[in-house]
């Protein structure tokens, strides 16, 4: 784990600058938002964390923006239509997040930073890389290609087991065709293919954490505990020289 | 790193492509082309540029609202090769069919970088395409293709004008401003993925003849 006052170099580029190529058309240079990033396997509570860290932000006076893996109006009934008619290889699933993310980069992201906003995003390329790299689609081919993206200036990783998120899964309503990783069609029972997939998702995750500064987190503790954990340390951030710059409202 | 547009394919099928601007001709080659190999016995199998069921949605709402950007539109250009090279091109090629695709990775080349996408980024993208047997260049000064399309009442489309660019309000200005750079990335592309060049301003039969005589040569080469 990366300690809170420390800048981070992840995947070995500075916050806030392209991880790769970039956008030659874009230039981001001194662009005065913050991008955190909270990253997490499926029914982790990635989205009731962002939700209480917006209203603290808020209360402080940061302006916010959220942005969700897949809600790009582009490109998201492309992605449930695909889904639904279960049409996509490796490949061009990857390809169509791409263009999601691509389409919020773009549009709501850049947009935001340039306007001195915090952007809490509910999951980011992470979750790209754990799932290609589960299916086997080459790793550095798959960085390559995110290589459009721009460095978060943090990325919380809420670590949970398979085990205890199947039963949290469970209790929220139970196990969808794709979080179990059906697609890959390891076998008929839906809970073994989902510890499975799971378990192999955490494999992924664990190996990105120092590749990338993951800030790792405890998701099988309370949902108070990770939040505060969480203030302590985005407050810490926003308090260093890095956050310093950010104008309140 | 991924990169199978480097290497030979294994299938026992061929893989024939042909590239140019709007208004090259090119179409019209490939379809003269497919023609006598049909009627020389071979099974053929055409595809075309951005025309897969799956992303279609995607760039029809996109097209419509002007909405895409330089990075979004190569990613759904690529989504739709992935998509064609999966149910249309791998699958001819393993049961020996000569697939014929009008576009290639070599478009994307040429028109996402010159809208500002990186040069190695969008090589690196492609690098899971199949590596054609024989890939032909048509090429043509501007003047001649804009004549071509002019003359036929083609409305210049927005995003073939690059009128996303914002270089002119003139959709033939903007046409020329956005192709002649097309032409420069071809010009590059040819060199470094050995693309065969056929003058496009000469006749339909001319350009046939050589377009037969090069494809000859690939299945003689390759049988």
């Amino acid at each position: 784990m990366t300690n809170a006052t420390d800048t981070g170099a992840h995947g070995g580029v500075t916050p806030g600058r392209y991880y790769g190529h970039g956008l030659p058309y874009v230039s981001i240079e001194d662009y005065p938002g913050r991008i955190i990033a909270i990253e997490g396997t499926d029914g982790v509570g990635r989205s009731t964390q962002i939700r209480l860290l917006r209203e603290w932000l808020e209360v402080r006076g940061y302006g916010v923006i959220e942005t969700g893996w897949t809600r790009s109006p582009l490109m998201q009934p492309t992605i449930e239509l695909a889904k639904a008619s279960n049409t996509l290889n490796k490949l061009t699933f990857v390809l169509l997040y791409a263009c999601d993310f691509a389409d919020r980069l773009e549009k709501e992201i850049i947009p935001a930073l340039k306007a001195g906003f915090i952007v809490l995003a509910d999951r980011y390329i992470y979750t790209a890389l754990a799932r290609a790299g589960v299916r086997g689609v080459d790793s550095q081919w798959m960085r390559r290609l995110y290589g459009f993206a721009i460095a978060p200036h943090l990325v919380f990783y809420l670590r949970i087991d398979a085990e205890a998120l199947a039963r949290r899964v469970l209790e929220a309503g139970g196990m969808a065709y794709w979080e179990s990783g059906m697609d890959m069609k390891s076998g008929d029972d839906i809970y073994d293919s989902f510890r499975t997939y799971q378990r192999q998702l955490l494999k992924e995750y664990a190996a990105m954490a120092e590749e990338f500064g993951f800030r790792v987190l405890d998701g099988r503790k309370s949902i108070a505990n990770i939040q505060d954990e969480l203030r302590r340390h985005v407050g810490e951030f926003l308090e260093g020289a890095e956050g310093a710059s950010l104008p309140r409202g | 790193m991924l990169d199978t547009l480097a290497a030979p394919h294994a299938y026992p099928g061929r893989l024939f492509v042909v590239e140019g601007i709007d208004g090259s001709g090119k179409t019209t080659q490939l379809a003269l082309l497919a023609k006598w190999l049909v009627a020389s016995g071979y099974r053929v199998f055409m595809t075309e540029w951005n025309s897969s069921a799956l992303v279609k949605a995607a760039t029809k709402t996109g097209k419509k609202k002007n909405a895409l950007t330089p990075m979004t539109f190569s990613l759904l250009h690529a989504t739709d090769f992935a998509d064609r090279q999966l149910y249309k091109i791998i699958p001819p090629l393993k049961a020996g069919m000569i697939v014929l695709a009008d576009r290639y990775a070599y478009t994307a080349f040429a028109r996402d970088v010159a809208r500002g996408v990186d040069r190695e980024w969008v090589r690196d993208l492609y690098g899971f395409a199949v590596r054609p047997d024989l890939a032909v260049y048509f090429r043509v000064p501007i003047d001649v293709s804009l004549d071509r399309l002019l003359a036929r009442r083609v409305k210049l489309k927005f995003y073939e004008a690059g009128l996303d660019m914002n270089w002119s309000t003139n959709a033939t200005e903007s046409f020329r401003l956005f192709q002649s750079k097309v032409l420069d990335e071809y010009d590059a592309i040819v060199a470094e993925h050995g693309l065969r060049v056929i003058d496009a301003t000469r006749s339909i039969t001319e350009q046939q003849r050589q377009l037969r005589e090069l494809v000859s040569g690939a299945l003689e080469a390759n049988a």
